[in-house]
């Protein structure tokens, strides 16, 4: 297939994604807007100024990159999920499945409109977090590489969820019980050094505690865990769960009978 | 080379359910074509397959010559497809549910836009392209897939159930359009469930029933295997009884409506001369029900008396 065959099919998904979630911004845009507000004016200008500083930085400077970063894995999963699953569940997925258009390029599609609402929703919470906090900017090329390979993890996990989800609550399970917990255990609010050694190590299970870590040293410069190791398993995450998408596509769980 | 080109096809779902048992079927290039069946008989499940909505099971689907194993891509290419359930965003507009499509086809924005106001125009829906499609009444939601199957200007057309639930008036529009597709060299391939639909504009037909192909032949052949029609005769006054109509075999419905089987064999004057000699009057005649009808039921109970 030409590139021209591939591109256009891939900017029609990207258009229509993001025109779906700026159509519906007080759903999308919105929300993560004042609810990290809330985050910075009651953990960073009520609570933070008697719990001090973490790491050297004020409480509120040490927690605000995790605050963006909550944001942001939050919408580029949420942008996919709800996306897929609703062209599943309104049958307007058939739509692409009877075009000739490679599954990697429907996947790459949603997952650029995964990317594009995260930022666009981390941008919105930076501005916000200026407000109440000096932010700074340690390295720009880590900061935005973190969060364009965290954006992708999410959107892809995001991608696993709607193919197998089979109702609307199979969408809201996993963010409920499994990534809001991960995202608070993962060291936005706190070092992994206050943890016991035991939850140390439980915690290096979990992999927003490196995605947290890399963007905390990519604006800060401080993280609890080498930016090496953060980036390796950043890597690893983005490959394993492309190729777990792209199977799942190709065989056409969830979507073909 | 045929426009469609099945051989053997089989699918059987996760849940054990045999859909299709080893068809085959052949279209050809420019042909009118319908496929008909009972609900759950295999035609969705068929078309499903064809057009890369359903995995087969094992068998081949050429479309244009193009396995849709090896060469699935340009079969894809070549096939524009109307679903019977509606399958678009309900909050997107019209115009944009065309140009989208065109765009998954690799088909240029501007293109997509003349091409969108060209088949939305002829369905009579350029002026509701900025409507959301949900508030579209259901006739025009089955033009929309029709527009938005034809962006890509597909040599082949395939239409599942396009007409269900469409008034009379707007089902013969559209009878007209495909007509004139037709023309123009479009292969189309209907399934439905108005067999008057199938009689009007096909040329060849098939019939499935249970997943298996009970009939392949031209529209033609078909009919002139009809050896009985029933015909409804409306007089003009009330009779209580039915004199003898040569032994043809009759029923007085109610006192003005008679009710007559006849054969092929037989002449239908005779029943016309058995009125007059009694002094019945009739006021007018028509078929029971569609010849095609009447054949594929037939079809249908053989079907099921040698399974």
């Amino acid at each position: 297939m030409s590139m021209q065959s591939l591109f256009i099919p891939y900017s029609t998904i990207v258009i229509k994604e993001v025109s779906r979630f700026t159509r519906i911004w007080v759903q999308t845009i919105l929300p993560p807007a004042i609810s990290m507000t809330l985050y910075f004016v009651i953990f960073g200008s009520l609570i933070g100024p008697r719990i001090g500083t973490m790491n050297g930085f004020d409480y509120i400077d040490y927690i605000a990159p995790g605050i963006i970063m909550m944001s942001i894995i939050n919408n580029s999963y949420a942008n996919v999920v709800s996306s897929f699953y609703g062209a599943k569940f309104q049958r307007h997925i058939e739509e692409m499945l009877v075009a000739p258009i490679p599954n990697f390029i429907i996947l790459a599609g949603f997952v650029t409109g995964g990317i594009v609402r995260g930022f666009m929703v981390g941008v919105v919470v930076t501005i916000v977090a200026l407000f109440f906090t000096d932010l700074q900017l340690h390295s720009f090329t880590i900061t935005i590489t973190v969060v364009l390979m965290t954006s992708i993890v999410f959107s892809l996990a995001g991608m696993i969820n709607a193919i197998f989800a089979n109702k609307f609550d199979d969408i809201s399970i996993i963010p409920t019980f499994v990534l809001t917990p991960l995202i608070y255990l993962g060291g936005v609010f706190y070092s992994i050094d206050l943890l016991p050694e035991f939850w140390q190590k439980v915690s290096a299970f979990n992999p927003i505690l490196y995605m947290v870590n890399a963007f905390r040293y990519g604006m800060l410069g401080e993280s609890d865990i080498s930016i090496t190791h953060a980036f390796i398993m950043l890597i690893i995450f983005t490959i394993t769960l492309m190729i777990i998408s792209l199977q799942l596509l190709n065989r056409g769980v969830g979507i073909k009978s | 080379m045929p426009a469609l080109e099945i051989k053997n096809l089989n699918k059987i779902y996760s849940n054990k359910f045999e859909a299709l048992k080893g068809i085959d079927l052949n279209v050809h290039q420019g042909d009118f074509f319908a496929l008909l069946g009972p609900n759950g008989a295999g035609k969705s499940t068929t078309i499903g397959i064809i057009c890369g909505l359903v995995n087969k099971s094992s068998g081949t689907v050429k479309v244009f010559g193009h396995d849709i194993d090896t060469d699935n891509d340009t079969a894809k290419a070549s096939i524009g497809v109307v679903p019977q359930e509606l399958n678009f965003s309900q909050f997107e507009t019209s115009l944009s549910i065309v140009i989208n499509q065109g765009g998954y086809y690799g088909i240029t924005r501007r293109t997509a836009i003349e091409r969108a106001e060209k088949y939305l125009k002829k369905l009579g829906l350029w002026e509701k392209r900025n409507e959301v499609s949900r508030n579209l009444s259901g006739g025009m939601k089955r033009r929309l897939m029709i527009a938005r199957a034809l962006i890509h200007e597909p040599k082949m057309l395939i239409l599942d159930e396009p007409t269900a639930g469409v008034d009379v008036e707007l089902r013969r529009s559209m009878w007209d359009f495909l007509i004139e597709l037709n023309q123009q060299g479009v292969t189309i391939v209907l399934t439905t469930h108005y067999l008057e639909e199938a009689e009007s504009l096909c040329k060849n037909i098939a019939i499935i029933d249970q997943g298996k192909i009970v009939e392949d032949t031209s529209m033609k052949q078909l009919l002139s295997k009809l050896n009985k029609e029933t015909f409804i005769f409306d007089l003009v006054d009330p009779i209580t009884e039915l004199p003898d109509l040569n032994g043809l075999n009759s029923k007085l419905i109610d006192p003005t409506t008679v009710e007559v089987e006849i054969l092929r064999k037989d002449n239908i004057n005779q029943v016309f001369d058995v009125f007059s000699s009694n002094n019945i009057n009739v006021c007018s005649m028509r078929n029971k029900s569609n010849r095609l009808e009447e054949l594929f039921l037939d079809l249908l109970n053989n079907n099921n008396k040698t399974d």
